[in-house]
């Protein structure tokens, strides 16, 4: 229990130190940026306290703004993303998922797949939403959501193959 | 009383997302609606320090491209120098017209953004410098933005790159203004709207600061026109300026202390009591 507080923990700054040195600085064509901090709500533990993964991820999405000068939109995103994880491992694993050992850290299946691309689109969708904050700009909006998340994916399946544990 | 903290206990996980939700969500619309009420925002010795701690590093790798901006700028004020009408009388001035350098803090942008609608610019000098909120920020090629929010070491300026700055600006040659906007497209783009139609106006023609703004001194670069709307309902255009700055790559900028803006201001309200 207690080394997998510590490992989130680790995880927690980690992401965020990258985050804000490496892929802020990242602009693909101009305006698409990866946004894989968010790979600490992805990677939580499955059983983990569900109102510890809320309110860190508030404290997560609080410091990117902080960091990014955007307001509240980072941790409404990083909310909402918490909040509705349980759902997503709902639909991409099954309804018994609270019984089964999930492990999201290892190799790539269709199911680990459609859960990280579910979070992340929808983390997207709502930090371009808020970030535009204009129903006029829905289209860029859109456009953005769809490119930044395959970068964002990208990013996210590199790293989760890189800090794999390899006890094989 | 027993069947309410029952409830609560069994919905702490919903309340703490609502309770925290609402926090975040009036945040996010707090900063979309007022003018330079931040609450989150880089001036503060936690991202400053990152963001300071960053740049440095970075620096190395554009060591060249702000070597040669320099040296151009040095050029220039070369010419400047020689080629002055009179030496012995001549006003002491930094690279920028008009302006003289005890109303110039030099400073660095330590972090700059330029991909989202609202993209601002974080600086290495704050309140200890004497930079106050409203004063303009320029460079040797023109305009960049307005500091907006300051702490004693930092500070962060709202960019001309970004949907809620406005800029009085003028055509160089006639005099005829507009107000300059962004409208969130291209990074090396702005929009002049609300020129009038009787402007003479062509293409590759220069727009610069107007003197209606108490921001920035009269005459300081912005761009040149690229492309020439007419709107048919109004009589106005709106013009695409192409920036002289390049708004991705920004080093050493000057801040201008406006030694008027009070006067002017305080003077304008009192016409308003009246």
């Amino acid at each position: 229990m207690n080394s997998t507080l510590l490992v989130n923990i680790f995880r927690f700054i980690l992401l965020l130190a990258i985050q804000i040195i490496i892929f802020n600085n990242m602009n693909f064509l101009g305006y698409i940026s990866p946004f894989p901090y968010i790979l600490f709500i992805i990677l939580y533990p499955v059983n983990g306290n569900k109102s510890g993964l809320v309110a860190a991820s508030f404290l997560l999405g609080i410091i990117m703004d902080l960091f990014s000068n955007s307001g509240g939109t980072h941790a409404t995103a990083c909310l909402v993303l918490a909040y509705f994880r349980p759902s997503i491992f709902k639909f991409a694993f099954g309804l018994s998922y609270e019984y089964q050992t999930i492990k999201l850290n290892d190799v790539l299946t269709p199911q680990r797949f459609s859960f990280i691309l579910l979070s992340v689109v929808i983390h997207h969708f709502t930090l371009f939403l808020l970030e535009a904050f204009q129903l006029s700009y829905i289209l860029d909006t859109l456009i953005t959501t769809l490119l930044s998340t395959v970068f964002t994916i990208i990013i996210c399946i590199i790293i989760i193959y890189l800090i794999k544990p390899n006890k094989r | 009383m027993q069947q309410i903290f029952n409830f609560i206990f069994k919905n702490s996980n919903r309340i703490l997302f609502l309770l925290l939700l609402g926090i975040s969500l009036s945040l996010t619309i707090q900063s979309h609606s007022f003018h330079r009420s931040k609450i989150i925002s880089s001036a503060n010795f936690l991202s400053g320090g990152v963001y300071e701690k960053v740049n440095n590093l970075n620096e190395y790798l554009n060591l060249k491209t702000q070597n040669d901006a320099l040296a151009l700028e040095n050029a220039k004020l070369k010419s400047l120098l020689f080629n002055s009408e009179d030496t012995t009388s001549a006003r002491k001035l930094d690279s920028l017209k008009g302006v003289k350098v005890e109303d110039l803090i030099v400073s660095k942008v330590i972090h700059n953004s330029y991909n989202v609608y609202e993209n601002y610019l974080t600086l290495n000098s704050g309140e200890l410098q004497g930079v106050k909120t409203d004063m303009g920020v320029v460079n040797s090629l023109g305009i960049i933005g307005i500091i907006e929010n300051t702490s004693p070491k930092y500070a962060t300026v709202i960019s001309i790159l970004n949907k809620r700055t406005q800029i009085n600006a003028k055509i160089k040659k006639s005099n005829h203004f507009g107000s300059l906007n962004w409208n969130g497209k291209s990074t090396g783009f702005v929009q002049l709207t609300d020129l009038p139609r009787l402007a003479l106006i062509k293409i590759g023609d220069t727009i610069v600061t107007g003197g209606q703004s108490v921001i920035f001194p009269e005459n300081i670069n912005i761009g040149t026109i690229a492309k020439i709307y007419r709107d048919t309902q109004t009589n106005f255009y709106t013009l695409d300026v192409k920036l002289f700055n390049d708004m991705t790559n920004l080093g050493h900028v000057y801040i201008i202390k406006s030694k008027d803006r009070d006067e002017i201001t305080n003077l304008e309200k009192r016409e308003k009591d009246e």
